[in-house]
């Protein structure tokens, strides 16, 4: 679709981010740390990801990572706009082979 | 009900109404012809295009009007690439203008062009360094900027975007539908883009407005209406009210913005104290007058419309469940803030603060009732 997008971009669409990714192959494609916890939201829309994953953060340690699993387009800009209004940390976004993300997010609290 | 999406369209103005009705009698003929009426349609469609003119600093000449803002805003990037394309096949844009600009890059794209989007802020505005930057490479043909966002009504820095432009000689497409009529319009463009339906006029009516000077060639097969810059048959009654309306907001758009804005101020300081895990995005200073966009977590966006329609508001949503593509709104994406339980509350000219007042008062509990039918307490 597009080809390039610069500057800004307080976050990039999904279209936007596997173009950079195929632009950029030194970009990090896997977690660095497993995840705690894995909440499968494929097949599910906003805001049920969301839902899912604030009623379970809880149940990993603090510092600790817990996976979302999301094919929603939205997910990929609402789990790290509820981590940052949240206060937790968005580690990263990683696609999965079948489509959609396994959303990486560390529980800060 | 409660009409609060003047941003999708604002109610014909009085001025408008009347001002169509005299000239559907008066102004009906073809004004290509030789003969009495016809001439006097020509005469009310060249005294509308001098007074647009006039309102948006443009030259009569540089004026012309389409069937639609959309078309306006496709004739004139098109048009623009068309002409420049000795200088060059690049376009570039915010990533958050009005689909209409994206899609004609997509037609640009698909003829072998190139589209640059550029990046927003947090709070939706493009990155003048950005664009400034993206603007001087060679190969530039011609640059877009909204003068505001029509989803949460952050302004542009379009005035940094034509000096940049100007200093590298490529042209500037300012798609100013969102605010004409409502602040005063910037200058510097090349190219100018508005609707008239978001100022008070009647649907059907755009204006393209392309400086003397600047290169540009239909895209699309021509005719001798407007100049042969926009084909077919022109609306003479639609675009004499268009005009009216215009003139009429211009009059008192300083007094009505300055209450709407105060309104705008009311809805973005109480709502994240009415309703809990709310985030109200935009710009809250540099902004429209009447535009204001607030997401609530853990809620579905059609649902909050639906409810919100029962409840007698009319309001929008980016929301992908509200979209018909399934995707959130590109602008709520490129901002990265939440999409899901998105609402845009964007006021009419007369509004009154007793809807204001109602609308914060019934918003509470319709989340809370779609909340805690989610499951969520």
């Amino acid at each position: 679709m597009w080809r390039r997008r610069t500057g800004g971009g307080a976050r990039r669409s999904p279209e936007a981010a596997q173009a950079a990714e195929r632009a950029e192959p030194a970009a990090p494609v896997r977690p660095a740390e497993p995840p705690a916890l894995t909440i499968d939201a494929l097949g599910r829309k906003c805001p049920i990801p969301i839902i899912m994953l604030a009623e379970r953060i809880n149940q990993v340690a603090t510092g600790g990572v817990v996976a979302v699993l999301a094919d929603d387009p939205a997910a990929f800009t609402d789990v790290p706009a509820w981590c940052r209004l949240k206060s937790h940390e968005h580690v990263g976004s990683y696609e999965l082979p079948q489509g959609g993300w396994s959303i990486h997010v560390r529980r800060n609290y | 009900m409660a009409y609060l999406d003047a941003a999708s369209t604002e109610p014909l103005h009085p001025a408008a109404r009347d001002a169509l009705l005299a000239a559907i009698d008066a102004g009906w003929a073809d004004p290509a012809r030789l003969y009495g009426t016809a001439r006097r349609a020509q005469m009310l469609l060249e005294r509308a295009r001098a007074e647009v003119a006039e309102l948006i600093g443009a030259r009569p000449d540089e004026v012309s009007f389409t069937s639609s803002g959309t078309q306006a805003v496709h004739l004139g990037v098109l048009g623009t690439l068309a002409g420049r394309r000795r200088a060059g096949t690049r376009l570039v844009a915010g990533a958050v203008e009005h689909s209409s600009v994206l899609h004609a890059g997509e037609v640009h794209e698909r003829a072998g062009g190139e589209v640059e989007l550029v990046g927003v802020s947090r709070t939706g505005r493009v990155d003048a360094g950005a664009f400034a930057e993206a603007v001087a490479r060679p190969g530039t043909a011609l640059a877009c900027l909204q003068t505001a966002n029509h989803e949460v009504g952050t302004l542009q820095p379009v005035e940094e975007a034509a000096r940049a432009c100007r200093e590298a000689g490529v042209p500037l497409l300012v798609d100013a539908a969102q605010s004409a009529g409502r602040m005063p319009l910037p200058e510097g463009w090349s190219v100018l883009t508005a609707s008239a339906h978001k100022w008070g006029g009647p649907a059907g009516v755009g204006v393209l407005a392309v400086r003397k000077g600047v290169r540009w060639r239909s895209p699309l097969p021509e005719d001798e209406r407007e100049r042969r810059r926009v084909p077919g048959f022109e609306n003479v009654p639609a675009i004499v009210a268009a005009v009216a309306a215009l003139r009429a907001r211009a009059e008192e758009a300083e007094t009505e913005s300055r209450r709407l804005s105060a309104l705008v101020d009311r809805i973005r300081a109480e709502v994240p104290l009415l309703v809990p895990d709310v985030e109200v995005v935009g710009a809250p200073v540099l902004r429209l007058p009447h535009i204001v966009t607030f997401s609530c977590m853990y809620v579905e966006g059609e649902a909050l419309l639906t409810e919100l329609d029962k409840a007698g508001f009319a309001v929008s949503s980016g929301s992908s469940c509200t979209a018909s593509t399934l995707r959130p709104s590109h602008v709520l994406e490129a901002m990265g803030v939440l999409t899901h339980g998105n609402v845009r509350v964007s006021l009419p000219r007369g509004v009154s603060e007793d809807d204001i007042d109602r609308f914060l008062a019934v918003l509470p509990d319709i989340v809370r009732r779609i909340r805690s039918s989610l499951g969520v307490h």
